[in-house]
């Protein structure tokens, strides 16, 4: 093996790395927000009485969850320019990734509601609570506790998949390995140390949700 | 310029060959290592347990796209031609064996511990009661989200696109350079997509009804 690794070459472009780590921050918690909304929307839809709202909610979520999110992404960037919008490329990575995470979030906030038992609400009318107060205090925190977990992983998942954006000049982390390539045109020390900065996103992110579970829901006086 | 055409469309099914081959090749390797994985992650030996986890860790917390470039870039340094349909297989296929060796170590513990004791109960060695007791059972808990995950598979060698494999994603990107219809084109690339996916999610959503009845 006669290559010399130089990663000093890289070090030089540090501003660089920090501004990718803080716009790729940026676009997952803008996306997990509209992600959310989105999720939440769905999820509400899927229990709708009419059927065409149950419909139109599950083809999203199978179509969503059945495409590739790149593709899904050359969509809104490159294909709807042809019937007359026109997007940035920021704003077209924020809307595709939204959309695609909506549709896991539909999925993962119905399973939570589902997994709340019928007798926990039955419990709550009993005691003379309306609808609303027993979803509010009773079924919403059980909801919350049993979907926690999954949407933790769900915004790990985003976060690593916001490096996809990079392929149509989104500026996020990964598109900063790109720019410093092609300054250094040191391209495996380039990706590997991005790489290695998601490693430790992502570890700071599991530390920190966890503590959040354990305070929230686990240290919790009991109401 | 021309308009997108029936044979064109022809174009993107004969490249989804090479998506169907790289998604096989990816699960047929995920499946080797991801196999070695588990059993590492549930052997009584501590550094084996802990050598499994960080290998978990480290590929489930870094994206595939990194995964894809660093193996791109980085194979030649050591010497090993690549090209990217190599780097396509080598990468998914490690990527889909952190997922499938996290998915079949939770089947393995997911048979009840009292299984293993009735196992010891009826005098069975450590080995007769993983291969004879606790094996076939979760192999059929792990059926579904093995299925389940191909979903994942096919989808992920879209990303391959980006280090120049010629699989339906680029055959896509090539047709729109062509025919100046990405609208068309995507949309169409994304329900060839959506076929293949959605076979794979019914499967999976059969077999673990079938298996759910049958217990």
């Amino acid at each position: 093996m006669d290559y010399s690794f130089k990663f000093a070459a890289i070090w030089r472009y540090r501003d660089e790395i920090y501004e990718g780590v803080f716009l790729t921050l940026q676009l997952s918690v803008a996306t997990m927000v509209l992600g959310l909304i989105i999720g939440l929307a769905f999820a509400v839809m899927r229990n709708a009485q009419a059927a065409w709202l149950r419909g139109i909610a599950r083809g999203y979520v199978e179509a969503i969850r059945n495409t590739p999110l790149l593709v899904q992404l050359f969509i809104v960037f490159y294909g709807l320019p042809s019937i007359g919008i026109r997007l940035a490329a920021n704003e077209a990575a924020l809307i595709a990734l939204s959309v695609n995470l909506g549709a896991y979030c539909a999925e993962i906030i119905r399973a939570g509601i589902e997994s709340v038992r019928v007798s926990q609400v039955e419990a709550g009318r009993s005691l003379g609570m309306t609808a609303s107060q027993t979803f509010v205090h009773v079924v919403l925190f059980q909801a919350m506790k049993a979907i926690y977990p999954a949407m933790a992983s769900q915004f790990i998942l985003l976060m690593l998949a916001t490096s996809i954006v990079s392929s149509i000049g989104a500026t996020e982390l990964f598109h900063q390995a790109a720019f410093i390539e092609s300054r250094t045109y040191r391209s495996f020390e380039a990706y590997a140390l991005i790489t290695i900065v998601y490693l430790g996103l992502t570890l700071v992110f599991r530390a920190l949700f966890s503590a959040i579970y354990w305070t929230v829901f686990i240290r919790r006086p009991a109401r | 310029m021309r308009e997108f055409a029936l044979s064109d469309f022809g174009f993107l099914l004969l490249a989804t060959r090479w998506t169907v081959l790289l998604a096989l090749a990816a699960t047929v390797g995920g499946g080797i290592i991801g196999l070695a994985i588990a059993v590492l992650r549930i052997v009584p030996v501590a550094p084996l347990n802990w050598f499994a986890i960080g290998y978990i860790n480290l590929i489930q917390g870094t994206p595939l796209l990194g995964q894809l470039f660093v193996l791109f870039f980085g194979l030649p340094l050591i010497g090993l031609s690549v090209d990217a349909w190599t780097a396509a297989v080598v990468a998914l296929s490690l990527y889909s064996s952190a997922f499938f060796g996290e998915i079949w170590r939770g089947s393995l513990q997911s048979v009840p511990h009292r299984q293993w004791e009735a196992g010891a109960a009826l005098g069975l060695t450590y080995r007769q009661r993983f291969t004879d007791v606790v094996l076939p059972q979760a192999i059929r808990i792990s059926i579904a989200p093995t299925v389940g995950f191909l979903v994942q598979i096919v989808k992920n060698t879209s990303l391959t696109a980006l280090i120049g494999f010629v699989e339906l994603t680029r055959a896509s990107q090539i047709m729109t350079a062509a025919t100046f219809a990405p609208l068309t084109v995507y949309l169409a690339a994304a329900a060839i997509y959506f076929v293949l996916c959605l076979g794979l999610s019914w499967a999976s959503h059969v077999l673990e009804g079938k298996i759910h009845v049958a217990r």
